[in-house]
């Protein structure tokens, strides 16, 4: 497998065609079911599905908010007025003989999205550098221009049995909503593709435009790539597009494989050929699929079975309203509010679904300090500060693992987001050690409940009391008379080994900062 | 008293008082579709007619009001679905079809109870103004049976105009539904583009497609224009405007109404005795009050030219699903994917919709939409605010349906532009989406025989303005009985 | 005039198959309609937008709810062929 290697002769240009399958009930001009997990062949087809003849299109006006809405999120213009084109080709997968689609009046235009990548990578960017990261990282705000945005019908499937001589045809997906993302040739490495590709599909995700499954093909990516010398700022003469690209990490994988592909040829004083790719993710390569007999010849028309589309100013305003709040909102909020570390924000923003229940547990501590905070205000502000970090890592930490295990959402899990923030309440107030909390977060998990019951049911209440710990160590300095010379002679190692004696005597429900505190008295005793 | 040519409200009060059974009424039209069909008819639905008489007959004699149409029979244009009953659109590529659904239309129908006899002969896939291009052979005019009856509309108009159904459903692209009517001597409805659903009714070319009704009066035809028009959720172009009582509302009264007659629509060439009766009828509709005006239509001579490059580049996107995988023909001789599209296709379609298609896919195809397309639509802009400006000035236009009477059958066989001629006087108010009649005004005789063929005088409205045409034919029906003639072999 | 290779060029496009005499035929009755249609390039368009729709509708459009059909026997029954529910074709290269 070739490798690639940065070269300085040549820089890559790369632009997409994104295909996102929108979240609607039904499809995007009949009322049959959109439902992408469906496994048995034309169930969700109808007499407008399968184009029987008399049949007429009736647009959904939901896939047209949502067009609407991912338009207005990745800073595109949505002019008054929009249409839909016939675009003319037979396919068996597409029933009517054409698709119907948008040629010159996308519904949006002239967008662009800011991504945030590492180093400084290109100085024809026009990239401004931001502060370092935690990590030291280097990183850099990066716009890439999306040319236009339009809304579609999807075609079915083609099934080929390996070997014999037809193929089978399902329109299940036929005639479902989506829409196509062109975005300009401004990308300029695998990395700032796949970047790209995540916030492009984290925004959709927020607006509820689509859950953008690449497995599944309700995100489908089409990379264009060429490459060309430094400096220039034509377009190279050819483009190789490449398909069959069912991952983030493919797409990043198949371009870097098709910037290194393509240098070799120019190095070699030859011009690739412009072609479609397919990426072959057993080996890792892209390979040159079979190439159209015919050029294309749409033919495309305005759509004179469906009346034009009106974008008003307060049909705009309302959606610009309704507008919920977007992950890079969402990702700075949390750094300057949470003061959560970028690698956890990143963690929790590329997984919508548990972001959203962090934000539920927030709202619930909230809601219990807003009820306890009449004492000591002061206090409180830092308990939600050390509570919202806690909830942040009990969440990608132990109830990440657990939800990937059982491939679920944090919404279908048994923990709710009241006890979640109660469990943490709980450690923070000393009431359960962390070693006893991972043990009830686990019974939560599995069976649900909230802790405090579990906790009693278990037995597992830390135990604070300072007496009972004075009693614990004084059994303990007793039976380790070595391990406290040692420590008296400077060994500190031998502390740890008596905090570790003392919390064995308390049955490991022991306070680990009392029995700290105690012993530490004790020992200058 | 001829059961066949009496109107909706004649069999109405037989069916209401008993006089008749719905039973009776469609075994006396199914006998005489089998003694001289004329070729008016693709399919004859026999069982099926004689099924619903029957549930409209048990409807009427259980207490409550019946629907207008309950119990009486009619006939659909071969290019409307009807739920599980063959619908051909008169082509081969189609010739076993199903279909399974019906359309809206239809539906209506079925909701009144009314009895479908038969699916009527038609220019295949509506592609003709002969009714030639049928795939099942041409119509014969009731008139004279040596003359095609036109088209595309052809089996339902010389059903009608034959006594071989009370009345049936028609559609119109350009001129479809009043060529036929005129040249067969019934009352033909074209609504206004949007007024009628065509969910249902297969495609011809969609931004001018219309669906309407051929039937022995104005009257009728007011009725039938309740019964059909009004917003279909499953028809995105159909008006949201309400239905006004079409019927109840018909006023013969004349007085002070501006009928415009366009200089234009008598071309060089016309024949005279068609010249001459429409000339009359005018004369007629000024004796009864109207004020007649003259009207200026000079982009009239474009309607044909831009329906040329509208229609069949609609045609071939509208055929273009077609293709032996879903449903219809498929060829029996394909070694691959790509034989099976092109030769069931080839097989499946006729000249006239292979012409269309190719017509169509030339003007469409790079590098040529500009110039033609756009051009066309940029032309029918022109034609449409033509129309709007002369709406400022008159209520309706007058003028003939078609510049000659019927000619003889296998005069369009080898004409490519036979069509785009014949229907030129109708197809400028089709571009525009006005609504039209035509109905029967007199006689006249060809230039190659000596017979008496009819002469359709149409009606144009402005948009939306059924009521306004349905008042001048009814006032000019009030007045006149050249629409209770009948063709000789239909009595 | 089209040329023979253009009219089979536009029935390829069309995916229709043309004998030979079509071929020759559909190459005259185009250049008769061509010929016909040419005179439209005379009318002067300047500041005319192009019409493709004459109802003035604007955003008609239906709620997003699903609704199954029950007609898919029927549908199917419609098919030249099928298989294990799928629409069967010769194989797509």
């Amino acid at each position: 497998m070739k490798t690639f290697e940065s070269s300085t002769e040549y820089r890559p240009v790369i632009g997409f065609e994104i295909h996102v399958e929108l979240a609607t009930k039904s499809k995007m001009f009949s009322p049959a079911p959109n439902n992408p997990d469906e496994k048995t062949p034309n169930t969700n087809i109808d007499e407008i599905v399968t184009a029987q003849p008399g049949t007429l299109p009736v647009a959904n006006k939901e896939a047209i908010r949502l067009a609407a809405m991912v338009g207005l999120a990745i800073n595109c213009t949505i002019d008054e007025w929009s249409k839909f084109d016939r675009k003319h080709y037979f396919y068996p997968d597409l029933p009517k003989g054409y698709q119907i689609s948008q040629y010159d009046e996308p519904i949006s235009k002239n967008g662009y999205l800011d991504i945030i990548v590492p180093g400084s990578l290109s100085a024809s960017s026009d990239s401004a550098s931001l502060p370092e990261g935690e990590n030291n990282k280097v990183l850099r705000s990066k716009r890439i221009g999306i040319t236009r945005a339009h809304l579609e019908e999807d075609a079915g499937k083609n099934v080929h049995p390996e070997g014999l001589s037809y193929s089978l045809v399902d329109y299940n997906r036929a005639g479902c909503a989506l829409l196509e993302i062109v975005t300009e040739p401004e990308i300029e490495s695998g990395e700032e593709a796949r970047v790209f590709l995540t916030e492009l599909r984290n925004i959709i995700r927020y607006l509820g435009a689509s859950d953008c499954d690449m497995e599944k093909g309700t995100m489908r990516c089409e990379p264009n790539i060429s490459v060309r010398k430094p400096g220039e700022t034509t377009l190279p003469k050819y483009k190789c597009e490449v398909k069959n690209i069912n991952s983030f990490k493919f797409a990043e994988a198949a371009i870097n494989y098709e910037i290194a592909r393509q240098t070799e040829i120019l190095m070699e004083g030859k011009i690739p050929k412009q072609v479609t790719m397919g990426w072959d993710e057993k080996n890792g390569v892209t390979v040159e699929q079979r190439s159209k007999e015919e050029a294309n010849d749409y033919r495309y028309f305005p759509e004179p079975d469906l009346p034009v589309l009106q974008f008003t100013k307060e049909y705009l305003d309302k959606l610009r309203a309704e507008m919920p709040e977007l992950p890079a909102q969402k990702s700075a909020r949390f750094k300057s509010e949470y003061k959560l570390d970028d690698a956890a924000v990143e963690n929790l923003i590329n997984w919508k679904e548990l972001t959203f229940y962090f934000e539920e547990v927030v709202s619930e501590i909230d809601e219990w300090l807003a009820q306890d905070s009449g004492d000591d205000l002061k206090a409180s502000a830092t308990d939600r500060q050390q509570l919202i970090k806690a909830a942040a890592n009990w969440c990608l930490q132990d109830f990440s693992a657990m939800l990937n295990a059982k491939l679920i959402n944090p919404q279908d899990s048994a923990v709710t987001p009241e006890n979640f923030a109660e469990l943490l309440k709980l450690i923070q107030r000393g009431k359960i050690s962390g070693s006893a909390a991972k043990t009830v977060f686990k019974t939560m998990f599995e069976k649900g409940g909230e802790p405090l019951s579990i906790i009693d049911d278990l037995g597992l209440h830390q135990v604070s009391d300072e007496s009972a710990i004075e009693s614990a160590i004084d059994k303990v300095i007793l039976a380790n008379a070595k391990a406290v010379t040692d420590y008296k002679a400077g060994a500190e190692k031998s502390f740890g080994f008596l905090v570790g004696q003392t919390m064995k005597e308390l049955k490991g429900k022991g306070n680990p900062q009392v029995i700290n505190t105690q012993l530490k008295k004790k020992l200058k005793d | 008293m001829a059961l066949e040519f009496l109107s909706l409200t004649e069999l109405r009060k037989l069916l209401d008082s008993k006089k008749v059974s719905s039973v009776e009424l469609a075994k006396h039209f199914l006998s005489r579709i089998k003694n001289n069909g004329g070729n008016s008819y693709i399919t004859v639905c026999e069982d099926g007619a004689l099924k619903q008489a029957g549930d409209a007959d048990a409807f009427i004699n259980s207490p409550g009001d019946n629907p207008l149409l309950c119990g009486i029979p009619y006939a659909a244009k071969d290019l409307f679905c009807t739920d599980g009953v063959r619908t051909t659109a008169a082509s081969k590529i189609l010739d076993q079809y199903l279909p399974p659904y019906n359309s809206t239309v239809i539906n209506k129908l079925n909701g009144q109870k009314s009895v479908l006899l038969g699916k009527t002969n038609l220019d295949q896939f509506a592609h003709g103004s002969s009714g030639e291009t049928s795939a099942y052979g041409a119509t014969k005019n009731p008139w004279d049976e040596t003359r095609m009856p036109g088209g595309s509309s052809s089996g339902s108009c010389a059903a009608v105009a034959a006594g071989l159904a009370s009345w049936a459903t028609a559609t119109e692209t350009g001129g479809s539904i009043r060529v036929p009517a005129a040249l067969t001597g019934v009352s033909g409805w074209k609504p206004t583009y949007g007024r009628v659903s065509r969910y249902g009714v297969i495609a011809m070319a969609s931004s001018l497609d219309s669906i309407g009704a051929v039937a022995h009066s104005v009257e009728d035809l007011a009725r039938l224009a309740e019964v059909f028009s009004g917003r279909d959720e499953k028809d995105s172009t159909t008006g949201h405007q309400g239905v006004p009582a079409y019927a109840a509302d018909l006023d013969a009264d004349l007085e002070g109404v501006k009928v415009g007659v366009p200089k234009q629509y008598f071309i060089d060439g016309m024949n005279p005795g068609v010249k001459a009766r429409v000339m009359e009828s005018i004369k007629e509709l000024e004796k009864l009050g109207a004020v007649i005006v003259d009207v200026d239509l000079p982009n009239t001579k474009y309607g044909s030219l831009v329906y040329a490059i509208v229609c069949p580049s609609e045609v071939a996107s509208n055929l273009a699903r077609y293709d032996g995988i879903r449903y219809g023909h498929v060829t029996s001789d394909a070694k691959d994917l790509l034989q099976v599209y092109e030769k069931s296709r080839a097989e499946g379609f006729g000249n006239e919709a292979k012409r269309r298609i190719l017509t169509g896919t030339y003007v469409l195809s790079a590098g040529y939409a500009d110039e033609y397309y756009k051009k066309a639509q940029r032309v029918r802009g022109l034609i449409v605010r033509e129309f709007a400006e002369v709406f400022k000035q008159v209520d309706v236009l007058a003028c003939p349906t078609t510049a000659d009477v019927a000619p003889k059958l296998g005069h369009a066989a080898d004409d490519p532009l036979f069509g785009y001629v014949t229907d030129q006087l109708n197809i400028p108010g089709s571009l525009a989406g006005l609504p039209a009649l035509s109905i029967p005004c007199g006689f006249a005789k060809p230039a190659d025989d000596d017979v008496e063929l009819p002469v359709g005088l149409q009606i144009i409205g402005p948009q939306w303005g059924e009521q306004k045409i349905l008042n001048v034919g009814y006032a000019y029906q009030q007045a006149t009985d050249w629409h209770k003639r009948h063709p000789r072999a239909a009595e | 005039m089209l040329t023979i290779d253009e009219v089979i060029k536009l029935a390829k496009l069309a995916r229709i198959s043309l004998t030979e005499a079509e071929v020759g035929r559909f190459q005259k009755d185009l250049a008769a309609i061509l010929d016909y249609i040419d005179e439209l390039k005379k009318v002067d368009t300047t500041g005319l937008d192009p019409v493709s729709q004459v109802t003035g509708l604007v955003n008609v459009q239906r709620d997003d709810r699903a609704k199954v059909a029950d007609n898919h026997k029927q549908i199917f029954s419609q098919a030249p062929e099928m298989k294990d529910g799928y629409y069967k074709v010769k194989a797509i290269l």
